[in-house]
Formats: structure tokens, C-alpha cells, sequence
């Protein structure tokens, strides 16, 4: 093939494609015993399920080379479709035609094992993802001098920190060399600096004429990396053009959706370990708060299983996706560590900083031990912070002026004087 | 660059050379979990291999003392703990590869729901863990001829024949109940029970010829008389089974391996959806 029409070669096709899932089948049987029994007492009845379209009627193209954006709110149909273009599932309807080896990375670290060692983990998680050992064999010290852990290669990865987890899963990851690549919001975890290269990892990809898919919640990283965005809403595709539109585009349907999703509960039907609902009781009505006034936070935690490191924490997301605030509960002793069940888990804070502007909610229910990652939420519950009450003369309260305010005092003396210094400031 | 066929995806699409091709491909990864599993039995008992060695050496020393000792059953002129021990060794490698196999897609759900490889390599990356267990079992019953001074006879050479004959029937066995594990979990509970029955219904403890006349018919429909049999005569020169049973045997061996793999390809669309 030459390299004319490389560019303009198809490297994914989705043409029509669904995916159905059935929900809240309350009479349906999970064990055997239960089938058995129910067919006995009930020949001719047939199965009540609920019909859930996760994703429908989702057409689009991507040409090789091309490095595309999907956004789109907590089950807009995202994972579905990635799970699908992954092969993990197969779709309900339509087809997918894929030119060219596909590698999938929908969470960090897939198929780690706390108590291998990080050379042994960096073998098994290349593995799964689709490389030979042989291929590993060539690329290790570049893995390890990109995930930075030379000194812990012999240590079971149980005692890492989170940090160096997560560097050497990516580090894995960005060494496989699919002609696709699909990425699901792993820049979610590490911190700002290697957040940084995992992009710049990620356009030398798409550079080499690869192919890259990338989910994400965080605008900043979409905007600088991609020109093409699909937003999609609702298990439907609604928009597919240029990034800045489709931002945009996004933006008014979140806008669109704040008044009357203040509060979260999740889609019937969701299984494992999740947040069941998520509420910000702001000091006014209409999901507006009041800056500095006390704000709660409060969480329904379903816990069928559990784990005895489960972590839950979530942060406090302003506009541009950073996060101002993280508030946890990591606690030894807590109960949702030993029994099942479902927990009411509130935060309380007395005093909230975050400054004038609009605020969502990012949730994170893992287990420390095992690094699995149960369940990540964004753009729950969105609020407002208002500076209400609060005076500031000559300058009006900005949105995106600052993260958050403190409090302070100033003193201001006049040089060669002698009359008392003036005093004043601010206090929440 | 590839100018190969796209990758199709579409309901009920399959295309077998294309899934056969990627499974050869990933025989690394088959290797990779044969490897972790292994380590991961050894490293978190500090008694690892010599459990894989103490496990059979009791069950045998408690059926030797009870069927042996108390009952007075006959060996066939071997010594009793012999009897029993080689027959264990293939009955451990044949519940081994069955448990395995049948909890492999449950145990290993985290994988299933978020990546995609080739799901057969799963099951089939059982089967190196098994081996070495069979094989460490082999140099222990090795020792324990070597204590009562027994020989073994040129029977010996047949071996091969009845591990791979355990194998396939556990496999396919193993393949069906993974399958139907990810439905239905209580599969797990009743495996153990399910699994317990057959080794009192197999020539493990006793010789089948023990087996009153009348029972015959019924007692030999289970395939595992006639593997277990002639595995303990390979290894001890006892009294090898029939022809047809061993013909009967291999034949419900092929087809469990045949009817598991369609099950577990049939089902391994959904696993993602139910696991």
C-alpha cells in the first residue's frame, strides 16, 4: 500500500451499531438450583426483562493515522461503544470492520497482580495486552526507564505506591504497538506531570500514523490532543466534527442536564461494587451554595462484595475538569470493609473554600490491596458557588479567578510616617 | 503496511481460521499465566511443593488404612498403599484440571470484563499447572516403589496414553461447567460434591474388580474406571482393563472435549455481558 493513500485509508469502520443489555430482571435465576426450580413450576413462562439500549444506531469512520476524541456524561453509551470497538463484547446489531492490530487500554494495569513482582507484572500485563514475551524481552529497560521504577523491579508491586503503579501499567501500555489504539480515561490517576507524558506518549502514536481512539472527561487533554470529537448521549452519537464544536456541544448539554441532575442515582441494573446515588446538599435550594457556608457531601455505597482495602474518595471538579478539592475515606477500620451491604457514607466540611463557579463531583471506589478500580464517576451532582453576601468592592466576584479563597489580613503602613497602620481583609 | 481482510465484528459473526490464528498467536500469554499461576502457588504457601506431595500421601495412607486395614480389600497382590497411590495420581490429575478449568473464567472475571485475548487460552493455561503436579506426584510414587522394593513392568510405556486420556476428559468436562459458572455460580459448590461422588465411584480406593458382577454394567459407564485402571496397571503391572472400556473411555474423552469446546465457544460472547 503506498503512502498516499495511507492517510486517507479506513482504519475503523462502525456502521449502524447497537448494543442491548438487559436489566432489573428481578424473576431471573443466577443459579442453577433457581433455574431448575423455575422451570418446574413454570414451563411456559417466559423471561420479564427490561430492555436497556446502551448504545444505538452509532455510525462513524476513522481514517488511519487520525487521533479522535469520544465525550459524553456518565452512560452516554462510552464505555459500551469502547468495550465493543475492544472486542469484549459483541455488538446487538450492525457491524464494526477494524483494518489493523487492535490494542485496548480501558483501565491501568489490567491483569496486575499485587503479589508479582514489578518485572514479573510488566511480563504478564504485555502479555495481555497482545505483545509476545520476545517483543518485552527487547523493550524492557525502556519500560522501566519510562515508568521510572528501576529500583523496585523485584519488589511485589503490593508495596508500591500508587504512583509508581500506575507508572509502570501505562509504561506497559504506551510500549505496545497496535495500528489502533484505544484509550479509556487513564489519565484520570497519576499526577499532572505524568499526566503530561502520557499525552505527549500518546500524539507520538498518533505521529508514527496510528490510529487513536481516546475517552475522556478531561476537555483540557481533548482539546490539545485531538482535531475530531464524537460526543456522545444517551446510547446515541450525536455529534462527530471538530473538537472545538464538539466541546461545545457538550458543554450546552451539560448545562442543559445541571438543573435537573443535582442529585446521581445510578441506571437499575448496575452490578458489583457502586455508587447507588450522590447528593451535594448546597446552603440554597437549585444546587447553589453559598461560598463559605457548611456544604455536605453524601454517598449510597453498595457494597456486595467486599474487600478488605476498599478505598472510596471523590473530588470536587470546577469547570475546566481540575480538581480543587479530595475528600476520602480510607479509614482501617471501616465497616464497608467487612460486611456487605449498603452504606450511607456523608462528608461534611464546615467551611467550603472553593471559589465563585460551577463545580461537579468525580468518584473513586477501588481497593487498595488488589488495585482494582470498582467504579469511576464524573460530572455527578453539579452545583454553583455563589458569593452571595459577600461584598468586594469595585471588583465584581469572577468565576475562574482563583480555586478557592482564603482567608486573610492585610496591614498597609506609610513609609516616614507615624500615623498607626491601617488594617482589613477578608474572612470567610 | 496490512493489507489484510478487516477485522469484523457483527452479531454472530465467527470466523474460526482467523480465531484459530489468534490463538496460536497468543500462545505467549498461555504460557504467562501457566507461569503466574505456578508462582503464585509457591510463593504464598510456604509449604507449596511439599503440599502437592503431602495431599496424595495422606489421602492414600487413609484409604490404604481404611480399605486396606480395616476393610481387607484386595490390591491385587501389590502392596495397599501403592494401590492406592497410583491411582490417585491420575484421579488428582484428572479432579486437578477439572476444578481448574471449571473455575477459571469466575476466577479470572476481572481479565474477562476488561480485555479482550483469545478466551480459550484461558482454560488451556490450566493445563502446565496440572502437569507439574502430576509430575511431582510421579517422582514421589517413583520413591515409594523404590521403599517396597517393586518394580515396575513395561506397562509403563502406555502412561502417556492414559495422563492424556484424564486430561482431555477432564478438559472438556471442566470447559461446560466454566461455561455454565458464569451463569450460574452455584456450579462452584455443587463441583466439589459432584467431584467427591465420582472419586467413590471410580476404582481409586478399591479394584474394580471388587465391583460385584451385577454392578458391572452400571459401574463401568463411568468412563473413569477404565482410565484409572489402566493408569494404575502402566504404573504397577496390575490387572489392565478391557479393551472396550478402554475403547468406551477414549471415546467419551474426544467427545467431551468436542461438546466442551462448542459450549464454551457458543457461550464466550456473553461472558463480558454476565460475568
Amino acid at each position: 500500500m503506498s503512502f498516499d493513500n495511507a492517510a486517507t485509508a479506513p482504519a475503523i469502520a462502525v456502521r449502524g451499531v447497537g448494543k442491548r443489555y438487559y436489566i432489573g430482571h428481578r424473576a431471573r435465576p443466577t443459579t442453577l438450583a433457581e433455574r431448575v426450580a423455575q422451570a418446574i413450576k413454570h414451563p411456559f413462562a417466559r423471561e420479564e426483562r427490561e430492555v436497556l439500549w446502551a448504545l444505538k444506531n452509532c455510525s462513524f469512520n476513522v481514517a488511519r493515522g487520525d487521533l479522535v476524541g469520544i465525550i459524553g456524561r456518565n452512560g452516554a453509551g462510552k464505555s459500551t461503544l469502547l468495550k465493543l470497538l475492544a472486542r469484549i463484547t459483541e455488538p446487538t446489531e450492525g457491524e464494526i470492520l477494524m483494518y489493523g492490530r487492535v490494542g485496548a487500554l480501558l483501565e491501568v494495569g489490567t491483569g496486575f497482580h499485587a503479589e508479582l513482582t514489578g518485572r514479573e507484572n510488566v511480563y504478564l500485563n504485555g502479555t495481555i495486552l497482545g505483545m509476545r514475551r520476545k517483543e518485552i524481552t527487547a523493550r524492557f529497560d525502556e519500560i522501566v526507564a519510562f515508568a521510572e521504577v528501576e529500583r523496585f523491579l523485584d519488589t511485589p508491586v503490593k508495596h508500591y505506591s500508587s504512583g509508581m503503579y500506575v507508572r509502570l501499567a501505562f509504561a506497559v501500555a504506551a510500549h505496545l504497538e497496535p495500528e489502533i489504539l484505544i484509550v479509556d480515561e487513564v489519565l484520570a490517576v497519576g499526577d499532572s506531570e505524568f499526566q503530561r507524558k502520557c499525552l505527549g506518549k500518546m500524539e507520538e502514536v498518533a505521529h508514527a500514523g496510528r490510529t487513536v481512539l481516546f475517552v475522556s472527561h478531561n476537555m483540557q487533554a481533548v482539546s490539545t490532543l485531538t482535531k475530531r470529537t464524537l460526543v456522545l448521549d444517551r446510547g446515541a452519537c450525536v455529534f462527530d466534527g471538530s473538537t472545538a464544536d464538539g466541546i461545545a456541544h457538550y458543554r450546552e448539554m451539560q448545562a442543559a442536564h445541571a438543573d435537573t441532575a443535582a442529585a446521581y442515582g445510578a441506571p437499575p441494573g448496575t452490578k458489583g461494587n457502586h455508587v447507588a446515588a450522590a447528593r451535594a446538599i448546597t446552603s440554597d435550594a437549585g444546587g447553589t451554595h453559598r461560598w463559605g457556608k457548611p456544604i455536605r457531601f453524601e454517598f449510597d455505597l453498595e457494597i456486595p462484595d467486599v474487600a478488605s482495602t476498599l478505598s472510596f474518595s471523590f473530588q470536587v471538579v470546577d469547570a475546566d475538569e481540575r480538581s480543587v478539592s479530595h475528600l476520602w475515606c480510607f479509614d482501617r477500620d471501616a465497616r464497608f470493609r467487612r460486611d456487605a451491604g449498603r452504606y450511607r457514607l456523608a462528608f461534611d466540611v464546615p467551611v467550603f473554600r472553593a471559589a465563585k463557579g460551577s463545580y461537579t463531583i468525580r468518584t473513586f471506589l477501588s481497593d487498595r490491596r488488589t488495585f482494582t478500580e470498582f467504579e469511576s464517576l464524573a460530572q455527578l451532582c453539579p452545583f454553583t458557588v455563589t458569593m452571595e453576601g459577600i461584598e468586594r468592592q469595585d471588583y465584581n466576584w469572577e468565576a475562574g479567578e482563583s480555586a478557592y479563597l482564603e482567608d486573610h489580613s492585610w496591614t498597609l503602613a506609610q513609609e516616614g510616617s507615624s500615623d498607626a497602620p491601617q488594617h482589613g481583609g477578608f474572612h470567610g | 503496511m496490512t493489507s489484510v481482510a478487516p477485522l469484523r465484528l457483527a452479531p454472530g459473526h465467527r470466523n474460526v481460521g482467523r480465531e484459530l490464528a489468534e490463538t496460536w498467536q497468543a500462545r505467549d500469554l498461555l504460557y504467562t499465566f501457566a507461569d503466574r499461576d505456578l508462582r503464585l502457588r509457591y510463593r504464598q504457601t510456604a509449604l507449596g511443593v511439599v503440599w502437592v506431595v503431602l495431599q496424595p500421601l495422606i489421602a492414600a495412607g487413609i484409604f490404604t488404612f481404611v480399605f486396606g486395614t480395616v476393610a481387607h480389600m484386595s490390591s491385587e497382590g501389590k502392596p495397599y498403599m501403592l494401590f492406592t497411590f497410583a491411582a490417585l495420581t491420575g484421579w488428582n490429575l484428572f479432579s486437578g484440571i477439572l476444578t481448574r478449568t471449571a473455575g477459571c473464567l469466575v476466577g479470572n472475571a476481572h481479565l474477562v470484563s476488561r480485555i479482550f485475548f483469545p478466551r480459550l487460552i484461558l482454560p488451556l493455561s490450566v493445563m502446565p499447572a496440572a502437569m507439574v503436579d502430576f509430575i511431582v506426584s510421579l517422582g514421589m510414587f517413583a520413591a515409594l516403589l523404590m521403599i517396597y522394593h517393586v518394580a515396575p513392568t513395561l506397562a509403563l510405556l502406555t502412561l502417556p496414553f492414559w495422563m492424556l486420556l484424564l486430561a482431555a476428559g477432564a478438559f472438556g468436562t471442566g470447559l461446560v461447567a466454566a461455561s455454565l459458572m458464569v451463569q450460574y455460580r452455584d456450579v462452584q459448590f455443587v463441583l466439589p460434591v459432584a467431584t467427591q461422588l465420582v472419586l467413590y465411584a471410580s476404582p481409586v480406593a478399591y479394584a474394580a474388580s471388587r465391583v460385584p458382577e451385577k454392578w458391572h454394567t452400571l459401574y463401568f459407564l463411568n468412563p473413569l474406571v477404565a482410565a484409572i485402571e489402566g493408569l494404575r496397571w502402566s504404573l504397577l503391572g496390575t490387572e489392565a482393563p478391557s479393551i472396550g472400556s478402554v475403547a468406551y473411555s477414549s471415546a467419551v474423552a474426544i467427545v467431551a472435549v468436542i461438546f466442551g469446546v462448542i459450549v464454551f465457544r457458543r457461550m464466550e460472547r456473553g461472558f463480558a455481558d454476565v460475568i
